[in-house]
């Protein structure tokens, strides 16, 4: 398997706080990874750093083979290719649901609308809202938002899909239908990484787990060594409040 | 009040209603009288009694039907809405009085009293407004010093914009854009063409003779058109993160905003000729639009950028990370939302901006308000400003409410929420 995303010694700051301490990750095709840690540990900023929501100041990112760098076209052309699902949902509330779909494709891959909307109607199906197509955003709920903000990232066929907490502005009845439809995406083969509390759903599609603590990953271990054998001390203690 | 007034109980509901109604009845009867047959029936009382007299009994009477619960629907409902206690019964009965008292005076001098036959200003011998101004001069109200023989070129510009704004409605989703590009491209140039002229065998008409509601509308109509994309950009250059564009965007916008517009217009009456070669002349109805435009453009921007800034930051980031550009992002995601938003706000400086209009008298162009006031100076019209304000007026607050309820219907139309 061949890598597709490498983070080598990313320093980030926010101000005079620093966020990201000399993080080094490797991802490789069709790879699962699930951050974990405790609130403002990095994960996040981990993630957005990937399509450059946030601005690394040190080190190195490459994704799919291009280097993140001041340069707004590569900038663009990486976030084309990598979706990512908020933990706000942030649908576009003046847009229906399938307008919401087809936008992205439309203007920014210059797709024909036809083929936009088949592509959209094809992923909406796959996380069964289709029949809430017409819809808007603000027409339906939690669960159903977040499943359209998944196929939204979805119909630009990306490569990679980066997810921020997915499922915990949510109410619990309506975790579960999201992380089917992530299940599903996972066993379909995306690269996928994925920051999230749910320990039942890391074990179910990761490969990899990371824990992260005050900027710096702390461990990183395949999923059963992670949760059987947990080599840090931070890790068990972490582990042990939530499992 | 209690303590030495009777409580009306729901037992004599309707002895207290009856006693109440009479009262209220003869207060009533006393306003009445007192203005329609200027008659004082209460001139045995003391004078400042008899003055407050329809008061005094009013609220008496108010009081004795202010029964809670009675069963009767309509008592009720005065009760709940009109008269919950003695404040508010005076507070409606003062208003009810000032109605009785000063419409009918109002209504005579606009209609019953008013002339409206005739030609002459002789021809208005009713106490009541003299009407006959208002339509021997609308000719000049409505097209200013524009030729009579020429006058169609306005109308069947206007005839065009209405019947492309009436096409509008009906034409597919599809054409609707080219239909709009249409009106707001091509035909802002036809419309200029045909009325200036010039061209085609049209006589020249110079803009110095255009004027009335005409002008008020193609003013109004241009710089409405025109500043709102440059309040846009302003307002995106005022967040953007480039300093240059920032800062002139400040600049630009605090510029305009700090001078008052009369200032403006006297500006681009003397001093801007100053600034541009000699030979070269600028048309001064071109500079006087230029000066709105720019003015009404500053307000623009400040309206719009509190829309931007009311949206949330994941609005934003979505957009980027579906690999949209600036520009993508802004007119596809933010724009739309944002100016949704700020519709009220837009719709406040469009009124505004039509209101303004009458200022443009200081460099010599007169619009309704501008004619007005000319023909109310005519020595054979003397004495009639009041007729003619009074139809300005009017005339400005169709056009205004009309807009005011086109960006409501606008509002109720765009809004997605559930």
């Amino acid at each position: 398997m061949s890598k597709i995303i490498e983070l080598k010694n990313v320093n980030k700051w926010f101000d005079k706080f620093q966020a990201l301490k000399d993080v080094s990750l490797e991802v490789n095709q069709q790879e699962k990874i699930v951050i974990c840690g405790p609130s403002g540990s990095g994960k996040s900023t981990l993630i957005r750093c990937i399509n450059r929501l946030e601005e690394h100041q040190d080190g190195q990112i490459v994704v799919d083979g291009t280097e993140i760098s001041e340069n707004t076209k590569d900038i663009e052309k990486i976030r084309a290719e990598v979706g990512m699902v908020f933990q706000q949902f942030n649908l576009f509330p003046h847009l229906s649901i399938l307008d919401n779909c087809t936008l992205a494709p439309i203007w920014v891959k210059k797709m024909p609308k036809k083929q936009a909307e088949e592509i959209a109607i094809q992923n909406l199906e796959r996380v069964q809202i289709a029949d809430q197509a017409q819809k808007f955003p603000g027409q339906l709920s939690g669960g159903q938002q977040q499943r359209s903000a998944i196929a939204r990232a979805l119909c630009m066929e990306p490569k990679i899909m980066l997810f921020d907490e997915p499922t915990s502005a949510l109410d619990p009845e309506m975790i579960k239908e999201v992380l089917d439809s992530m299940v599903d995406l996972a066993k379909g083969g995306m690269t996928m990484i994925v920051v999230t509390h749910e320990m039942g759903f890391a074990k179910e599609v990761a490969d990899n787990m990371i824990f992260m603590d005050e900027g710096r990953i702390v461990e990183k271990a395949k999923t059963k060594d992670f949760f059987d054998n947990p080599k840090s001390e931070r890790t068990k203690l972490f582990l042990s409040q939530i499992l | 009040m209690k303590s030495f007034l009777i409580k009306p109980t729901k037992e004599k509901l309707t002895t207290f209603v009856s006693l109440g109604g009479f009262l209220i009845f003869l207060g009533f009867i006393d306003v009445l009288a007192n203005t329609f047959l200027e008659l004082n029936i209460t001139s045995f009382f003391p004078e400042k009694l008899s003055f407050f007299m329809p008061l005094i009994l009013g609220v008496l009477g108010l009081h004795f039907i202010r029964i809670e619960f009675s069963g009767n629907k309509t008592l009720d409902k005065i009760n709940t809405n009109f008269n919950s206690n003695n404040f508010n019964a005076i507070l409606t009965l003062l208003v009810i009085f000032t109605l009785i008292k000063y419409v009918p005076p109002l209504l005579n001098w606009f209609i019953f009293d008013a002339n409206f036959a005739g030609n002459t200003k002789e021809d208005c011998t009713g106490g009541g407004a003299c009407w006959v101004f208002i339509k021997v001069w609308l000719n000049r109200f409505v097209y200013g010093m524009y030729p009579d023989t020429e006058q169609w070129r306005i109308n069947t510009s206007f005839l065009i914009l209405f019947l492309l704004v009436g096409a509008s409605f009906f034409v597919p989703t599809k054409y609707k854009k080219y239909l709009l590009m249409f009106l707001l491209f091509v035909y802002p140039i036809i419309g200029l063409k045909l009325i200036s002229g010039g061209e085609f065998g049209l006589k020249y008409v110079e803009t110095g003779a255009w004027g009335g509601l005409s002008l008020t509308f193609i003013v109004s109509a241009f710089a409405l058109i025109l500043c709102f994309p440059v309040g846009m950009f302003l307002a995106l250059g005022r967040r953007s993160n480039l300093p240059a564009i920032r800062y002139s965007s400040i600049g630009f916008i605090e510029l305009w905003r700090g001078v008052p517009l009369i200032t403006v217009l006297f500006m681009s009456a003397v001093m801007f000729p100053m600034f541009l070669p000699d030979g070269t002349y600028v048309d001064k109805l071109i500079r006087v639009l230029i000066a709105i435009t720019l003015f009404e453009a500053a307000y623009m921007a400040e309206v719009i950028r509190g829309g931007l800034q009311a949206l949330p930051k994941g609005q934003y980031e979505a957009a980027k990370s579906l690999g949209m550009g600036y520009w993508k992002m802004h007119f596809l995601i933010i724009l739309p939302q944002a100016l949704k938003l700020v519709i009220p706000g837009i719709a406040n400086t469009f009124l505004a901006l039509v209101k303004d209009t009458p200022l443009i008298f200081v460099v010599g162009l007169l619009e309704l308000a501008g004619m007005v006031n000319l023909a109310k100076t005519n020595p054979k019209w003397l004495g009639m400003a009041m007729e003619g304000y009074v139809f300005a007026g009017l005339v400005f607050w169709v056009i205004c409410y009309a807009m005011s309820r086109y960006s409501q219907n606008l509002e109720r139309k765009l809004s997605t929420e559930r």
